[in-house]
């Protein structure tokens, strides 16, 4: 007979004809550094195969020998790291890879290389390394973890991470569409078609490079021609459909609430070469008004000793690399089936020209007429039999078989021995449920199919054809049809039926398969057996067994402690033998051992598709200020104070922090400074009750406050802490602004929308944002008054028309501005704001006419060592949301003839008690030592652990304008304490003295602010 | 000097160097900004007939009551924000008359109105290809089924609040955001209109 096989030597085992592969165009690539060909259309999987290559890796506990199992996503074993440098990934499948020329990949999990592994010890003392063995060995002593993870972490690495950023760009797409088809295969594709007719906005999203689904791995027909002709006049249709999109490389990986479902489109396949400034994957975030899922079914493959030895394959896979790729996974095949698709896998090889060995059944008599034609061929058909061991170690050399006793539960009789190098085997199929369950839907047992079928959908989800245990062609396009109509209706289009009739197929009746979890073997499961059911986890039906003995006998605490379906591939094929193998050693049906839970993503999806572009300066809003590029010109020092960048000192040349910093605060002491302080929140409150509103709100008073001036609030929340400060301005009786601090500007809005809307609909208050809007300079210091007197103005400045907290508008040098007489530093000072267009210029204007009067801009250190030297707090340094406005000393700003917000919780027992922290400042006794921020404080220094902890410190600066440090603290019942001494706890063991005193350290008249 | 030589828009420092798209691929996208619009913001209760009548009035055109549209007239744009709220668009410097008179026919009604001008800015994106930027981070559906000119809708695009005006069929939208955030969405819309080819443009076409 004629080989088969081409005769060219670098691929010995691709046929000379057939296969959707382009072999004008030859493709070198390298797996483990060795230089090997294939085609384009090829998976690297398929490439391996075509050239020989058998050994893929080693598996995850045991290092055995591992070849390509599947060809597609259920792939367990050949998972590969591909790339190099920045553009490596690792783990994954090479039945998912396509190839490129130049690609390289090597094995994962292997060292020093996949022919000799040092790991493979573990294979010889598999009988130590029981299912739980981490759990049971590594746990105790407890102190000893870490040492135990770093070597057992090393030794089950599967892949390396790129060490350099990762050069390509990644890309997030929102979109909409009446109905999703999950699937390109002949239901998806009905479906689609028919979904389109009707009009509706369809996605259709299928993993592979083209459509067509199982028809490209098979040779049926439709309508009399070959299926493809179909699938190509059906893809010409939907791309002439102008509402239809189709996304190909494109897995649906997850399917959320509001039929909200996620798409990893893979752009750019070339792992060789940055695809910038194109996009490389792009995740597709798909809400659509309805689900088609057309998702297909994985063959089950069968359970028996050895059957991890490279060159054990599904069935399906067979036919798809013949069929689809034109390679021969082997050149003598054997068949191992409980069922008669498998037949059609001896029918693929054999109209290959690849002589089949056997097919070994393990039905007495399959006698339907795909088996009776394989029999007709003169392949032997051996019925009642099944392989109890695989020969060969590093690839199969041969199977032995025994045959079934009449229980069917044991074997019996002489063992048999047949020479092959490939083993197709088949245990049915699972229909691909995943997404169906991510949705919240459920599986029954299908006795008749021998699988889980879809039960009733949770969201607006429909499947069709194989995912929903329709396995025959017709019954797939039939099915396709039906809910593509169905679909389309649902989602407002057409009238649900189907517009063209189904196309004619001739299916081939089969006959029902002997459903199987593990072949009857010498002897029962036991893990010496290495009996595969998840080869990623290295699980065997012993493992499963003896765990079940263990008690851990429902499959949600089995599957956790052998690790069955933790790998990459989910478990796509191991988990429902596991399930069967648990339920026969319990006696129990395959339906009541529990469920495996299907997580997203079905298949691995890229941290780089996660991230989309939310990287780098992207990954966060930088909010920035009108005046922004007035500090960056003036080499500004910035703070990032939530999303915004603010100021933190000026720094001149030649000047440390410190230095900058205490000139800064000189300045604003003794001559004058300004600050850029539009970050503020800043909310406009009108209405005829906003009056009444803010009582509510504020712990103060607010209806006598005259129109014009300003008063400071304080808001807590309901358990009574202090939530939030800042100034209110009364602009008319009905008309106020208020000011929140920079971090709560968008809370305390939702916080007053809140009460508003929700709690307090009768009254007339209309809240509006104006944060924005307003851009505001602080001006501050003894000149401050002069130097605005010496701009144009209409507005008086002088003290006994512009007193302290009051608010003018008017025009500055030309500007309209409102300015308010406030101060966060003690000093004179006015608050100009500025409509934010004209920020800078007013700014600048500032700048040039403050000249003569040395102004110095100053940023936010200054500004917090100011404040803290005139004890004036900051909500969320000094205060924690555990601190009351008594703790805080502001008691006084607790009105007593009126309710507001916090009010009745401020007298709980907790509230009231008397060794609550209080806010004091503190003086280091060397006079020299700035406390660190968040040191606790003790009185004792001597005392042995536990440390009684009495209080905090919550700012600490050096004070130029004092000579000497200074501290503001929580203390339990310090203000009682006021002289009395407390040590600082420092992280190197040192204690420093404290003495506990007023936090007001500067001016405490508050007479410099007044003048 | 007149405000209008001393104001800078928020855009002014991205806008500072324009760039053209490659011309092997084209633009398909424009990115601009329509700069030192008036920005009003209007809180009232479309219920009362009083305020209905007062707004129309003064500024000649209706506020829209169904949501999500856009009402024009003369010079004037009103957004409908809320059930109780909109956003009036005037040419720039027309806002503080339109303050003022929408203020004095108001009267004692109960409203709000607050100038926001300069505190937040108008992006426009032009071209084949803007609905796919857009749509790149912002979750509305923006097919054209469901979403045209005339119509406005509150949202966000990426990690920015936006509020997305559709103007014209090409597609055009004007997209208005807050002034802080402006700087950092007209980066991102950089990055992501990378793929369809980008120009950036002072002037907005009209």
């Amino acid at each position: 007979m004629k080989s088969p096989l081409d005769s060219s030597r670098s691929q010995p085992y691709r046929l000379a004809t057939g296969g959707r592969i382009d072999r004008a165009k030859p493709l070198t690539f390298t797996f483990n550094g060795k230089r090997l060909q294939g085609y384009q259309g090829d998976t690297v999987a398929s490439a391996l195969l075509a050239n020989g290559v058998r050994l893929v890796g080693r598996s995850f506990k045991y290092h055995r020998p591992r070849g390509i199992v599947g060809s597609g996503p259920e792939e367990p074993n050949a998972i590969l790291q591909v790339g190099r440098g920045a553009l490596t990934t690792p783990n994954l499948q090479a039945t998912e890879v396509e190839l490129a020329e130049g690609l390289q990949a090597g094995s994962v999990n292997c060292w020093p290389s996949v022919e000799h592994d040092i790991g493979a010890i573990n294979g010889l003392f598999s009988r130590f390394l029981p299912p739980g063995f981490y759990y049971k060995t590594f746990m105790w002593p407890s102190r000893m973890w870490k040492t135990y993870e770093r070597f057992i972490r090393k030794a089950a690495g599967l892949g390396v991470s790129p060490k350099e950023p990762d050069p390509d760009r990644y890309d997030r797409m929102n979109t909409h569409c009446d109905v999703l088809v999950v699937g390109g295969g002949p239901a998806g594709l009905a479906a689609a078609l028919e979904a389109g007719r009707a009009g509706a906005r369809v996605i259709l999203a299928d993993e592979r490079r083209e459509l067509g689904g199982s028809l490209l791995d098979g040779r049926d027909e439709i309508d009399g021609a070959p299926a493809l002709e179909w699938v190509n006049a059906a893809s010409r249709e939907l791309a002439s459909m102008k509402e239809v999109r189709l996304l190909l490389r494109s897995t649906v990986f997850g399917y959320y609430d509001h039929n909200f479902l996620t798409v990893l489109q893979r752009l750019s396949t070339d792992s060789t070469s940055i695809s910038r400034p194109l996009i490389k994957e792009r995740v597709w975030r798909v809400r659509a008004k309805q689900v088609v899922l057309a998702t297909g079914a994985i063959e089950r493959p069968l359970v028996f000793p050895n059957n991890d030895r490279p060159g054990v394959m599904l069935a399906s896979a067979v036919s798809a690399y013949v069929n689809r790729y034109a390679v021969a996974p082997g050149s003598r095949p054997l068949v191992f089936t409980n069922n008669d698709s498998a037949y059609r896998t001896v029918l693929d090889l054999a109209e290959a020209g690849i002589p089949v060995q056997a097919v070994v059944d393990v039905r007495p008599e399959p006698n339907g007429p795909l088996p009776s034609r394989v029999k007709d061929m003169g392949i032997p058909v051996i019925g009642g039999h099944v392989i109890v061991d695989v020969k060969g170690t590093k690839r199969v050399k041969g199977v032995e078989i025994m045959s079934v006793d009449a229980s069917g539960e044991r074997v019996e009789g002489r063992r048999r021995s047949i020479r092959c190098d490939l083993v197709a085997v088949s245990g049915g199929w699972n229909p691909t449920v995943h997404l169906h369950c991510q949705s919240g839907g459920g599986t029954r047992y299908d006795g008749e199919k021998g699988c889980f079928v879809p039960d009733a959908p949770a969201q607006e989800e429909r499947s069709a054809g194989s995912s929903k245990g329709s396995f025959a062609l017709g019954d797939c396009l039939g099915e396709g049809l039906e809910v593509g109509a169905e679909a389309a209706r649902a989602a407002g289009f057409g009238d649900g039926r189907v517009s063209t009739p189904v196309p004619t197929v001739e299916d081939r009746a089969e006959e029902p398969l002997k459903a199987m979890w593990v072949a009857p073997s010498r002897r029962p499961p036991v893990r010496e057996h290495k009996q595969f059911v998840d080869m990623q986890e290295d699980v065997t039906a012993g493992d499963i067994v003896l765990a079940a003995r263990e008690g851990y006998d429902s499959m949600q605490l089995l599957n956790r402690y052998t690790t069955l379906g933790f790998g990459t591939d989910q478990g796509k094929l191991g988990n429902v033998n596991g399930m069967g193998v648990l339920a026969n050693h319990l006696g129990a049906d395959i339906e009541s051992v529990g469920t495996i839970t299907f997580r997203p993503p079905y298949t691995s999806v890229t941290f780089g598709a996660i991230a989309g572009r939310e990287i780098g300066g992207l990954l966060d809003p930088v909010r920035k200020t009108a005046i922004h590029r007035w500090h960056i010109e003036h080499r500004a020092v910035m703070e990032d104070v939530g999303q915004w960048k603010r100021p933190w000192y000026y720094p001149q040349p030649g000047e440390s922090m410190e230095d900058a910093v205490n000139r800064e605060c000189m300045a604003a002491r003794n001559a004058v400074a300004l600050l850029d302080q539009s970050t503020l929140g800043k909310i406009d409150v009108q209405g005829p009750d906003a009056a009444e509103f803010l009582n509510r709100v504020y712990t103060n008073n607010w209806l006598k406050l005259g129109i014009g001036r300003a008063r400071y609030g304080l808001m807590l929340s309901e358990d009574g802490m202090v939530m939030d400060d800042g100034v209110v301005i009364r602009h008319g009786e009905q008309h106020f602004y208020l000011t929140t601090t920079t971090g709560g500007a968008a809370s305390v809005f939702s916080w007053l929308e809140r009460w508003l809307q929700t709690e307090w609909p009768e009254l007339e208050v209309y809240l509006t944002s104006v944060t924005e809007r307003w851009s505001t300079i602080a001006l501050v210091g003894p000149h401050s008054r002069k130097l605005l007197q010496d701009l144009d103005s209409d507005i008086n400045f002088e003290k006994s028309s512009f007193p302290f907290m009051s608010i003018h508008s008017g025009s500055l040098a030309g500007f309209p501005v409102q300015v308010m007489r406030v101060s966060f530093s003690g000093e004179l000072a006015f608050e100009i704001n500025i409509e934010s267009d004209l920020a800078l210029a007013m700014w600048q204007a500032l700048m040039k006419a403050g000249e003569e009067y040395d102004i110095t801009p100053y940023g936010t250190e200054a500004m917090h060592v100011l404040r803290a030297e005139k004890g004036f707090i900051i909500v969320g340094q000094d205060t924690d949301g555990s601190m009351t406005p008594v703790d805080m000393g502001m008691g006084w700003l607790l009105s007593k003839d009126k309710d507001y917000l916090g009010k009745r919780s401020l007298s709980r027992s907790d509230c009231v008690r008397k060794d609550r922290k209080q806010l004091v400042g503190l003086l280091s006794t060397d006079g020299t030592t700035i406390l660190p921020e968040g040191t606790q404080l003790v009185d004792d220094p001597s005392a042995g652990i536990p440390v009684p902890i009495s209080g905090h410190v919550t700012s600490s600066y050096a004070s130029a304008c004092l000579g000497h440090p200074i501290a503001l603290a929580l203390v339990k019942a310090g203000r009682a304490r006021k002289g009395s001494i407390i040590y600082a706890a420092l992280r190197d063991g040192r204690h420093v003295k404290a003495e506990i005193v007023s936090p007001v350290f500067y001016d405490p008249q508050g007479e410099r602010q007044r003048v | 000097m007149s405000d209008q030589a001393r104001r800078e828009s928020p855009l002014a420092e991205f806008l500072a160097a324009p760039r053209k798209a490659d011309p092997a691929t084209g633009a398909g996208v424009q990115i601009s900004e329509r700069p030192f619009l008036g920005h009003i913001n209007l809180r009232g209760d479309p219920s009362e007939k009083r305020f209905l009548e007062a707004v129309e009035g003064a500024i000649g055109v209706a506020l829209p009551l169904e949501p999500n549209t856009v009402a024009e007239g003369g010079e004037i744009s009103a957004l409908w924000l809320g059930p109780d709220e909109w956003l009036l668009l005037t040419p720039p410097d027309r806002q503080r008359d339109v303050v003022l008179t929408l203020k004095a026919a108001l009267g004692d009604t109960f409203a709000a109105v607050n100038d926001l001008s300069g505190g937040q800015t108008v992006v426009r994106i032009q071209g084949t290809h803007a609905r796919d930027v857009l749509s790149k981070g912002c979750p509305l559906d923006l097919h054209p089924r469901v979403f045209g000119p005339g119509q406005c809708a509150q949202s966000h695009i990426s990690k920015t609040m936006a509020l997305i005006r559709q103007i014209d069929d090409t597609p055009t939208y004007d997209v208005i955001v807050r002034r802080s955030f402006a700087d950092y969405l007209a980066r991102w819309l950089e990055e992501a209109a990378q793929e369809y080819g980008l120009a950036v443009i002072a002037e907005s076409p009209t």
